[in-house]
């Protein structure tokens, strides 16, 4: 018995972990009556309709549902209206088996000291949503994050591209629930495009249209040669 | 021809700060040497590549800066040559077993990245740690509030040209790596916390080495401040470079010193208490002109209220149990597994399945010494969780270092880089 959960175990590093048991929606039942919430009375008294539904977790975290096509006009009158400053967060979540991708908004109000969780459920056929980066900077990395570990795309973001991942990565992404542990090519394919990357791989088109106004090559980051070259920017071990 | 004055401010007048303050700093004012610059001279622009491994950038981080002169008119900062994919890691490990992949996201801080996940899960649990376990955990999470800053300390000074304070620093950071290993067997990776408590009860005598490093730690602090806080190199260096306005570091979702420093004063332990921080005598320092200098002066501080807190953590610390008393979560002793039944299958499902937490989520932060520290876990019943999400403080504040950076000059970089305080560990994941 203990072998079977042992190569149950080893199929799933390549397949990618089971779907979810939970719940269609993938969120715990509501409990009963929930305590109010001002902002979410205040949300409910100026969208009506915006608020899909209000839940609580973990004794005291607020979660509200808004439908994805008007996330960026209700999360900016948060910020403007009920005073939710900072952006603590922005992530998602894939359940996995098909079902929708959230994106998730963890909002607090400096001034207010309240806490308001946000979320945006996308189909897997339309991952799109209107970016935040306007409201607040601090989601310029994260929507980048996002993007680049579920796919999910940020209409209007200015520079959205991979962070974590290589530029030229062609495997999808990685944190979704269909992406095998070990990724979805061999190891030899995954050595042979490692070693067979170009210095433009490791630049953003950004940086290559600059480097191109300026007349410019560009030194190659891992190439000892290159380092030697830079002068004291290279050639020296990694710092603390 | 178009010409442009150009202030060298090598020696510029220390008694008025950027905002017109007064700092009280004994240098005698100099006057700044103005001279004249063709504008042409100024035309071509140069692309260069800072990293991934320069030891200024403090791991592998990489900026590619375009520079006029020395000036930065660009700075793209390129993240991921450390990313191992902790996230994804952790929905294939039961709950108890992601506890070591949190200390090596933070590996300056280790004990508070254990204490925040731990907390995350047990809020979604709904499990309230027993009261030992709470002061310990304050304990470690204020004793590595300093070991991070204080290695903070002396790797900006070195980055800035002050080495001696790096060895007054890293002898305190050894001793905590010897507190370290007599609590946890490890000094960097001490995966000291399990859901519902501790690996393991404060070891006989801990208490009394940490009381004894707290003696010694006061005095070496204020002689790095007597090197530091009145030093001109010093002042010159930091003082109104790097700034960043309140509102622009709210919107940029800085946190910690770095937000505290453009004085705003958010902080969770003050903000949104935890383990009884409500009822510790501390104070929040919080800075005024948002530069590297507000924020050197704002960990100082942090470091000293860090040992005030110890000490009243050190007299309250109550006696009894550390884990709590719960067979979901903690295993039970072995003595009862032998030789009660129940106990046997507790012990058992516990080693075999791991935790299982039911359905359910919570996003819980600590304040990290970073920063603020978001752990959102996400279970649907099983004994691994669906989505486990690290809000790391140090990959939200490097993102603001362009802003911070541009129109500065390139040896500012150094500086404003190394005062943010980061850690590619836990930025790239």
């Amino acid at each position: 018995m203990s072998n079977d959960g042992f190569k149950k175990g080893l199929d799933s590093l390549d397949q990618g972990p089971a779907p979810s048991d939970a719940p269609e929606d993938g969120a715990p039942p509501p409990a009963g009556d929930l305590p109010p919430h001002p902002s979410v009375d205040a949300l409910r008294a100026e969208f009506g309709a915006g608020v899909l539904r209000h839940e609580l977790v973990a004794g005291d975290e607020h979660i509200v549902y808004i439908p994805p096509q008007r996330a960026a006009e209700i999360l900016g009158w948060l910020r403007d209206q009920q005073g939710y400053d900072f952006l603590q967060d922005l992530t998602a979540i894939d359940y996995g088996g098909g079902r929708m991708i959230q994106v998730v908004y963890q909002l607090w109000s400096i001034e207010r000291k309240l806490n308001l969780r946000v979320k945006c459920e996308l189909p897997l056929d339309a991952l799109e949503i209107d970016t935040v980066y306007f409201l607040w900077r601090a989601a310029d990395w994260l929507e980048r994050e996002v993007y680049d570990m579920f796919g999910v795309v940020f209409r209007g973001h200015p520079d959205l591209r991979r962070i974590l991942m290589p530029y030229n990565y062609a495997e999808g992404h990685p944190l979704r629930k269909d992406f095998p542990l070990r990724g979805r090519f061999s190891r030899a394919e995954q050595t042979r495009r490692a070693l067979s990357m170009k210095t433009e791989d490791h630049y953003s088109p950004q940086e290559l249209e600059m480097a191109h106004a300026l007349g410019q090559t560009m030194p190659d980051p891992f190439s000892p040669a290159d380092q030697a070259e830079q002068g004291q920017f290279g050639g020296m071990g990694g710092g603390g | 021809m178009a010409l442009r004055t150009v202030v060298y401010n090598v020696t510029r007048n220390p008694e008025l700060s950027s905002g017109g303050a007064l700092v009280h700093a004994p240098i005698i004012p100099v006057q700044g040497e103005a001279r004249e610059v063709h504008e042409d001279i100024a035309g071509e622009h140069m692309l260069i590549n800072i990293g991934p491994q320069h030891p200024a950038t403090h791991g592998v981080l990489r900026l590619v800066l375009e520079l006029d002169g020395e000036t930065v008119v660009r700075c793209i900062p390129h993240i991921g040559y450390l990313h191992s994919s902790f996230e994804k890691l952790g929905e294939y490990r039961d709950w108890n077993q992601i506890v070591p992949l949190t200390d090596r996201m933070d590996y300056l801080a280790p004990l508070i990245y254990n204490c925040a996940y731990a907390m995350a899960v047990e809020k979604m649990m709904g499990i309230e740690v027993t009261e030992r376990c709470k002061v310990v955990r304050v304990m470690c999470m204020e004793l590595d509030r300093i070991f991070s800053h204080l290695l903070w300390l002396g790797t900006t000074g070195i980055d800035l040209g002050a080495f001696t304070v790096f060895l007054y620093t890293f002898q305190q950071r050894e001793k905590i790596y010897d507190l370290h290993e007599k609590l946890t067997g490890a000094r960097i990776t001490t995966s000291s916390t399990r859901i519902g408590g501790m690996m393991a009860d404060l070891p006989a005598g801990w208490v009394e080495d940490l009381s004894q490093f707290l003696d010694g730690f006061i005095p070496v602090l204020d002689e790095v401040d007597t090197l530091l806080t009145n030093n001109a190199i010093w002042i010159g260096r930091t003082q109104d470079v790097g700034g960043i306005s309140g509102a622009d570091a709210i919107n940029w979702g800085l946190s910690g010193p770095n937000l505290r420093a453009s004085g705003v004063s958010y902080d969770v332990r003050k903000d949104r208490p935890y383990y009884d921080y409500e009822t510790y005598d501390f104070d929040v320092p919080v800075g005024e002109h948002g530069d590297i200098y507000d924020r050197y002066l704002c960990r100082m501080e942090e470091m000293r209220q860090s040992v005030r807190i110890l000490r009243q953590a050190i007299d309250r610390l109550p006696g009894g149990p550390i884990n709590v008393d719960d067979p979901r979560v903690i295993l039970p002793p072995k003595t009862a597994a032998m030789n009660d039944m129940e106990s046997m299958i507790h012990h058992f499902k516990l080693v075999m399945e791991g935790v299982r937490a039911p359905v359910g989520e919570s996003w819980f932060s600590v304040e990290s010494s970073k920063g603020e520290l978001g752990m959102y876990v996400v279970s649907d019943g099983g004994s691994k969780p669906v989505r486990w999400r690290v809000r790391g403080p140090s990959f939200i504040n490097i993102a603001a270092l362009p802003h911070m950076i541009e129109g500065a000059l390139l040896s500012d970089v150094i500086a404003v880089n190394a005062s943010l305080d980061i850690v590619l560990g836990e930025i790239d994941r």
